[in-house]
This record gives structure tokens, C-alpha cells and sequence, in this order.
């Protein structure tokens, strides 16, 4: 399975890649698309809406099952990608470049506090 | 957990295993939506060497069948004819569903579900009278071939197959050498099930793949059984319900005076509630087993519910009251959040075409 060392990662299967602009691109990780399988349907937080760190603020769904996806950090959604409203298996083909949304920060340097590709490939690899 | 004869072939066709009734079985080979296209379009198989197939034989086999189930082999007319009854309890429900064949008039064989071989294993055993055996077939496997090229692939990879099985009408089966060969399955498409020596599946399963047939996981057996209206047992149906509840009252013989195991109980118990189809109308998410159905003069739940890949959209399986009807509005909780549904007859989908 891939993990970019570029990006960040948090427990619940979230990547978050900084953008050049400041602002949060986040998706579901190579193993999160790989659990659930083929993604079917997928909810997207509107732009403007304010995330507090940890809210449930999307929602993938595969032919299986549905899960929540969370909030990296706190910040305001200032982004989604509509696109995968009618393409949802696109984040199964290439879930770092099928980002769901992207977030303003609300404070910068917050990134930290999650994960490199290391350490949460050993993450869930110990579970 | 338990391992079928073609555990090694699956692992090399990278199948993503799960636990299924005990066994440890294929979910799919990477793409499970692939496999349900595969299946309706072209030609898929299935191992189902999980489910156990059980030998009835005797001058007392017959007799004992027409008490022990809840359709009437006696509509068995001519030999290799395939039937789809319950196995009931005495209140009625629903211990088991099944097939069974006549192979002769002495001879029948039955396939039970993996989850539970050994529980019906156990009752029939109990309800045996003299002169009837059971042979439960350990040493046989099972893979299903199914879609509208399913058995013109299936004679080019057996070509011996093709004589014994080319007029083979639509749920009959015949022996044909080491293989039985039958034209049942459970995803709405043509096909057969083949019977075979365990010691035979490895090699037939990699014939059959050269003959360019898709392996198919439980993840797409689940979605074309789903479409094609059928039951899960366990899921649509149990013990707690009777065949009238869940949409399979065509399966219980109710002419004439043959006493049957749970006949007494169905002609007291009123039914509770019926089976509809559900096709969700709205976007909003996946319909699933548990949600709660609410309508103008219904409260209901799901039974079954998945995303259809034929149809492109959602449907279901529901539990409804017994006056509701094909056609109906109601909604669906999914998430917390109302969403639109229609109620239809099943089946969604049967040869390759939306039916409702």
C-alpha cells in the first residue's frame, strides 16, 4: 500500500496535504479506500462551514459499508471536489489525488500534531 | 475457519478474504463491481464449496422429503428436476433454505447453506425415519457459473459437458461423468452449478478461467442475489419468520393433505408483515439492513440493502405490513436523515434487465 511522504495522517485514515496557498487538501487514505472497497456514494461539507478538530464532516460509502470521515484540524471548509459526486470510485483509482475538501486552517503549524507516513503506516500495521 | 478446495487458487488471484458461515471465503478479486458487470454481461463464477450438499437416498427418501419440507417434492415429475423449498420448524419459521434435485426415485440431493449445514444436518437427522439415509457430501465441490455466456464458456472449457447438458432445461440438473451439472444459481442469470471431486476444483477452476470466465467474490453474489429479489437467509429470513413473511409463500405446497413439518403452525400464525423491494429515489446514501421504513400507514425495516450496480442506485429488501403494496411512498432513515423510496415487487433485475 502507498503512503506519500509528503502528506500528513491521522488515526482515523484521513491524509491532509498542505497546499501552496495555506489551506488543507484531505482524503481517505490507500488503506481506508482499501477497507471499505469500492467506494458508491460519498457526502461533502459545504464550503464556509466551520469544523471544530475531530467532527464528522463527510460521509464515503462503498458497496459495503459507510464511514465517517473527520476533520483533521480545526478551520473553515473552504473547498469540495463535486466531482466525485458522480465519479465516487475515483478516490479507489487514486485517493491522494481524489481529495474530498479543503480547509482554512484556523490556526497555522496545527499539522504537527498528525502523523508522517512512518509512523501511521506502523499505526495500523500493530493494530 | 474452514477452507474450501480452492482456498490456494483464490489467494493466487488475490482475492481479499473474509469469514462467511464458518468458511473462509473470497470477497472479490479487486473489484467486486467488475464481477457483478461480469455476471450480468458476459460470464463470472463462484466458489461455493461452502455449502454442503447432502444425499437423501432409500425407499423411504420420498416420504421422508414431503414431511421435512415445506414445498412438496412430489412436484418433481421427472428426473434432474430442481425445487427451492424451506426447512421449517414446527411454529413455521424458517430453519433453512434450500434446493433439492431429484437424481432418482429413490435418490435425492440437497445443497444447504454453509452457516447452517450442521444445525439442518442435526434436524433431519431427527425427523429420519427407516429406510432413508443421508450422505452428507463432504467430498464434493461446488463453483457456480453464471451470466448469459455462462455455459457456452463452460462447454469450451468442458467440452465432454456439452452433450449431457446442452438441452438441460432451466432447474434441472444430470450427472455427466465425475460432474453434475446443474442449471440453477443465484443471481438472476442463466448458468450452471457444477458438482464436482474435490480433488477436481483446482483444475477445473483454472480450465474454466481459461475459458475466460471472471472469478466472482461474495461481495458481487451478494449484490446480483440482491437484484435478482432473493433471499439471504439469515439476513431476509430465520427462525423468527415463516415463508409468508418474506415474500416465499410460492414455495409452500398447501394442496392436498400432505402433513408437513411447520404446516399446523402456518395455518394458525397470521403473518405479521411482507417482503417488498425497495429503490431508494433520492441521493443521499446506501440503503442497509436495519434501517427504519416509515410510510403514511407503515412502519417497517430493511433487510437487505446495497447499491445495485445494474440499476445505479440503491435498493432494499424490506419487512413491511402485510397490507402494503408495489408501488408505495415512504421514506427511509438513513444517516438520521428522511430520504425518499418506492416500494416495488422483486425482482429488481433478471437476465441483464431492470424490471422495475
Amino acid at each position: 500500500m502507498n503512503f506519500p511522504g509528503n502528506l500528513r495522517y491521522t488515526a482515523s485514515h484521513e491524509w491532509v496535504r498542505q497546499e501552496t496557498d495555506g489551506t488543507l487538501s484531505v482524503g481517505i487514505t490507500d488503506h481506508a479506500q482499501d477497507s471499505l472497497g469500492e467506494l458508491v456514494y460519498v457526502e461533502l461539507p459545504e464550503a464556509g462551514r466551520r469544523l471544530a478538530a475531530g467532527d464528522a464532516c463527510a460521509v464515503v460509502e462503498s458497496v459495503k459499508a459507510a464511514s465517517d470521515v473527520y476533520a483533521p484540524v480545526a478551520g473553515e471548509v473552504v473547498a469540495r471536489n463535486d466531482a466525485l459526486a458522480e465519479a465516487p470510485s475515483d478516490v479507489n483509482k487514486d485517493p491522494y489525488a481524489a481529495w474530498l475538501f479543503r480547509i482554512k486552517p484556523a490556526e497555522a503549524g496545527r499539522l504537527d500534531n498528525l502523523m508522517d507516513a512512518q509512523t501511521y503506516r506502523k499505526s495500523f500495521s500493530q493494530a | 475457519m474452514r477452507r474450501t478446495p480452492l482456498y490456494d487458487a483464490h489467494r493466487a488471484a488475490n482475492a481479499k478474504m473474509v469469514e462467511f458461515g464458518g468458511w473462509e471465503m473470497p470477497l472479490h478479486y479487486g473489484s467486486q463491481i467488475e464481477e457483478h458487470h461480469a455476471v450480468r454481461r458476459d460470464a463470472g463464477m463462484f466458489d461455493t464449496s461452502h455449502m454442503l450438499a447432502l444425499d437423501v437416498e432409500g425407499a423411504a427418501a420420498r416420504p421422508f422429503l414431503r414431511h421435512a419440507l415445506a414445498n412438496d417434492i412430489e412436484r418433481l415429475r421427472l428426473p434432474g428436476k430442481a425445487l427451492y423449498s424451506c426447512l421449517l420448524a414446527e411454529d413455521g419459521g424458517i430453519l433453512d433454505d434450500l434446493i433439492v434435485y431429484r437424481l432418482a426415485d429413490d435418490r435425492y440431493r440437497i445443497v444447504l447453506n454453509a452457516a447452517t449445514a450442521q444445525s439442518d444436518l442435526d434436524w433431519l437427522a431427527r425427523l429420519r425415519p427407516e429406510g432413508a439415509g443421508l450422505r452428507a457430501r463432504h467430498d464434493l465441490a461446488m463453483l457456480a457459473v453464471q451470466g448469459p455466456r455462462a455455459r457456452e464458456k463452460c462447454w469450451a472449457a468442458f467440452p465432454e459437458l456439452r452433450a449431457a447438458s446442452e438441452a438441460l432445461g432451466v432447474f434441472f440438473g444430470v450427472q455427466a461423468g465425475d460432474i453434475f451439472v446443474a442449471r440453477t444459481g443465484y443471481t438472476g442469470e442463466d448458468g450452471f452449478e457444477l458438482l464436482l471431486p474435490a480433488a477436481r476444483a483446482a483444475e477445473a477452476w483454472q480450465r474454466l478461467r481459461d475459458a475466460g470466465i471472471r472469478p466472482c467474490g461474495l461481495g458481487a453474489r451478494d449484490t446480483l442475489r440482491l437484484e435478482a429479489g432473493m433471499n439471504l437467509y439469515g439476513q431476509d429470513m430465520d427462525r423468527t419468520v415463516t415463508p409468508f413473511e418474506c415474500g416465499l409463500a410460492w414455495t409452500v405446497a398447501l394442496d392436498g393433505p400432505r402433513e408437513f413439518v411447520g404446516r399446523q403452525a402456518l395455518a394458525q400464525r397470521v403473518p405479521a408483515q411482507r417482503m417488498l423491494g425497495l429503490v431508494l429515489e433520492e441521493r443521499g446514501g446506501v440503503l442497509r439492513s436495519h434501517q427504519a421504513v416509515h410510510g403514511a400507514k407503515c412502519e417497517g425495516m430493511i433487510t437487505s440493502g446495497s447499491f445495485s450496480p445494474t440499476m445505479n442506485v440503491s435498493i432494499a429488501l424490506a419487512r413491511l405490513p402485510p397490507a402494503s403494496e408495489p408501488g408505495e411512498k415512504l421514506t427511509v432513515t438513513v444517516r438520521d436523515r428522511p430520504l425518499a423510496a418506492r416500494t416495488v415487487q422483486p425482482p429488481f433485475v433478471r437476465h441483464g434487465k431492470i424490471l422495475v
